[in-house]
């Protein structure tokens, strides 16, 4: 029997509401298979489980708000006969997952995706846990119902009676009702406040912990704007690439060479990772930021990672996410190109211990060979976690982003 | 016990001296011992014409000294015999605790279960007979905290009759508590009536509406109060829970999850009683079934006074239960 928790998407995250469960108890799961949508302070999030078995009981149902950890379903494991047989380890289950986060932001995250309490109720309402349940099976809003219990309680009569009684706004007779959309446990509005506490929280955490380095240079960007024209000009439009996706690849490849920039700081010791799943900060139209991970991106073409990236670019605006892509991030890297800055020293996002930025491509006069000549430069910056690397590695990080960048064909 | 078996009238008093005579007749190994129990026939005349029946070995007058011929009663069932010990009343069991807490609770788990204790402590508790504070409180509260002794409280004839025997055959000390006020109760029981199990509480009425869930001396009460409130339409479960250590809190909950309240009766003080443990299993067992917080009805807080009327308005009564059971259920009978 294995626990599938509330997963901790990101180190700002506190608690998720269940807003649907894509599975049911008797269901048939593998790894990273889609089960729930959760919904967190910055979106909706699509998570994955990461156990292959049969889901035996659903713990919390839809529309609860637990904390991280909290059990939301039992999964029989593969192969278990009901037997008791090892738990797998929260290590095994979620392989990235970061520290939870600090109990620093005080109530303040949590306060903010409360919707804001109705003026005309200054008491909490007064419901008997029976009515609570009899209300849930026979989906009847409690707000609706009037109590006439001890002090005007809600008691089981009360909720079967609003049950008993006739809708106020009848549908008309010949459509049966629309199925309605499933509201978002979170208004807009608190949504939008909630992701600013959340980012504050995190980057609070952030400068308080973190002993940031900066470290930036200039990129000559002629032979990777070259190669990316050409290579360009040879793919369907469909299939064309972006600079962008050079510069992630490149963080990928420099990441392999000096490994201190990619992982977690997690009590007190760097956790290197193994494979490189870049962050990629994304701004969200309607205010605030998030930076989901495009998994293996040492691993994947050029090809590849553009098809990634458009696929996340839009889910971001569409607000879901998948767990691990939350989760996972095991570096970031931001591009303020498009905003028209020439350099960014971003705020790592914790636990991780690196954050890559990259500013405009500007034409600016560039020496070389005892030459001037106009090339198309970038400013490639470097944050760093003192704690878990040096200037002197940081250092040999960005020439490598660099060295990486002259050979655009090999990346 | 077949269903035209002969009834016979009798009463919880004659019921109880028919399980001790039986018990003697049964086991050569059993004696009764305590003060008064021989040549005056006990306090509460239980042992009346058994010094004359079984001999001055077997009825044996003791000293006044509880702690002693407690702790004797312990001796000789770690010895193999199988006593019955009788204190007066639970005010003075206290003069006993020690033997009771240290040594008959304790010493079949000191001695690695090699030591049984098969004895059983009778006593008279509670109120309603103007014996005044000192003789006249309910403790079997305070028992049923003690790991290692069970705590049974006999509310009816047939338990009367019934539990001693079972509790003999127990290895473990058995105190049984005896609310002073049922020794007069007369009533009709199988002529036949023997053993009983003492490990599950009883459904003695049963109802939709809410669970009264008492024991001992308030179970008459209860079932009176039953009784009136069936005639306003509120049909109410009364639960017995005849042994309070260990409780049998799977027949409580069965109860609440049918009706939804609970009303707890306890001639024991609220604070720190038997009946806060069980409102606290309830809510742990059974919250989600909960229609309207659990209440308790139980004796105020002051030592019981001598006062008939002062006395009266102390203890738990049927008009009490009647009154809380309407209050709570308002216009949801």
């Amino acid at each position: 029997m294995a626990d599938f928790l509330m997963p901790s998407l990101g180190a700002d995250m506190e608690a998720g509401t269940v807003l649907q469960w894509l599975v049911k108890p008797g269901d048939a799961v593998k790894r990273g298979d889609i089960v729930a949508v959760v919904d967190t302070e910055k979106a909706t999030i699509e998570v994955e489980i990461f156990q292959t078995g049969v889901i035996q009981r659903i713990v919390v149902p839809e529309g609860e708000k637990v904390p991280v950890g909290t059990l939301l379903a039992v999964i029989a494991v593969q192969g278990e006969v009901a037997a008791a047989a090892p738990e797998a380890r929260p290590a095994e289950r979620t392989p990235m997952v970061p520290a939870p986060a600090p109990p620093i932001p005080p109530a303040a995250a949590r306060v903010a995706v409360k919707p804001a309490p109705a003026p005309a109720a200054p008491h909490r309402a007064r419901i008997s846990p029976l009515a609570m349940r009899v209300a849930m099976e026979l989906k009847v809003d409690l707000a609706t119902v009037k109590g006439t219990g001890p002090d005007g309680a809600i008691t089981k009569a009360d909720v079967e009676r609003a049950a008993k009684a006739p809708p106020p706004a009848p549908a008309p007779l010949e459509a049966p009702a629309p199925v309605a959309p499933r509201k978002p446990a979170v208004a807009p509005i608190d949504r939008r406040a909630a992701m600013r506490k959340a980012i504050a929280a995190a980057m609070a955490r952030s400068k308080r912990e973190i002993p940031h380095y900066y470290l930036g240079t200039h990129i000559d960007m002629s032979k990777a704007i070259g190669w990316l024209n050409a290579e360009n000009l040879k793919r369907p439009v469909t299939e064309r690439l972006l600079y962008s996706v050079l510069l992630l690849k490149a963080v990928a490849l420099a990441v392999h060479e000096i490994p201190e920039m990619n992982g977690f700081w997690i009590d007190g010791a760097f956790k290197p990772s193994e494979a490189v799943h870049a962050g990629v900060a994304i701004s969200i139209r309607q205010g605030g930021l998030i930076a989901p991970a495009i998994h293996d991106v040492e691993r994947k073409s050029l090809g590849e990672i553009m098809v990634s990236l458009s696929d996340l670019v839009k889910r971001v605006r569409a607000g879901v996410l998948r767990s691990s892509e939350i989760a996972d991030a095991t570096i970031t890297v931001t591009s303020l190109g498009d905003q028209g800055v020439e350099s960014v020293f971003g705020v790592i996002y914790p636990p991780q211990v690196a954050l890559v930025g990259f500013g405009k491509i500007l034409e600016r006069p560039w020496a070389s060979g005892g030459l001037v000549g106009a090339r198309p430069v970038m400013m490639a910056s470097l944050s760093g976690d003192h704690r878990a690397s040096d200037g002197h590695r940081g250092a040999l990080f960005l020439t490598a982003v660099e060295r990486l960048l002259q050979e655009p064909e090999k990346l | 016990m077949s269903p035209d078996a002969q009834k016979v009238k009798i009463t919880y008093r004659e019921a109880m001296r028919q399980a001790i005579r039986e018990a003697l007749i049964r086991d050569q190994r059993v004696f009764l011992m305590g003060e008064d129990v021989g040549a005056y026939g006990g306090c509460y005349a239980v042992s009346k014409g058994l010094l004359e029946e079984f001999g001055p070995d077997r009825i044996r007058d003791t000293p006044l000294s509880e702690s002693a011929f407690v702790g004797a009663g312990i001796g000789a069932a770690m010895n193999g015999m199988r006593p019955i010990v009788e204190i007066m009343t639970v005010n003075f069991s206290l003069l006993a605790l020690d033997q009771i807490v240290n040594n008959a609770a304790t010493i079949p788990h000191m001695s690695g279960g090699q030591i049984n204790i098969p004895l059983v402590i009778r006593m008279t508790t509670g109120a309603g007979r103007q014996l005044a504070a000192q003789h006249s409180h309910s403790l079997e509260g305070w028992y049923a905290h003690i790991a290692g002794i069970k705590v049974l409280a006999p509310a009816t004839l047939e338990d009367a009759r019934g539990m001693l025997w079972t509790a003999l055959e127990d290895p473990d000390p058995v105190l049984i508590f005896e609310h002073g006020t049922l020794y007069n109760m007369e009533g009709e029981m199988a002529a036949d009536a023997g053993a009983v199990e003492i490990s599950k509480a009883a459904v003695r009425r049963a109802g939709t509406d809410v669970s009264l869930i008492t024991y001992g001396g308030t179970l008459g009460k209860t079932l009176q109060a039953a009784e009136q409130l069936a005639a306003s339409g509120i049909d109410a479960e009364v639960v017995d829970l005849r042994s309070l250590r260990p409780l049998d809190t799977g027949t409580v909950l069965d109860s609440v999850t049918r009706t939804h309240r609970a009303v707890i009766i306890d001639e024991g003080w609220r604070s720190g009683s038997i009946s806060a443990e069980i409102s606290a299993r309830i809510m742990e067992g059974a919250f989600y079934e909960l229609d309207l917080p659990v209440e308790r009805i139980c004796s105020a807080e002051v030592p019981m006074p001598y006062a008939r009327h002062l006395e009266e308005a102390a203890l738990p009564q049927a008009s009490t239960i009647v009154a809380t059971v309407t209050g709570m259920m308002g216009d949801h009978g």
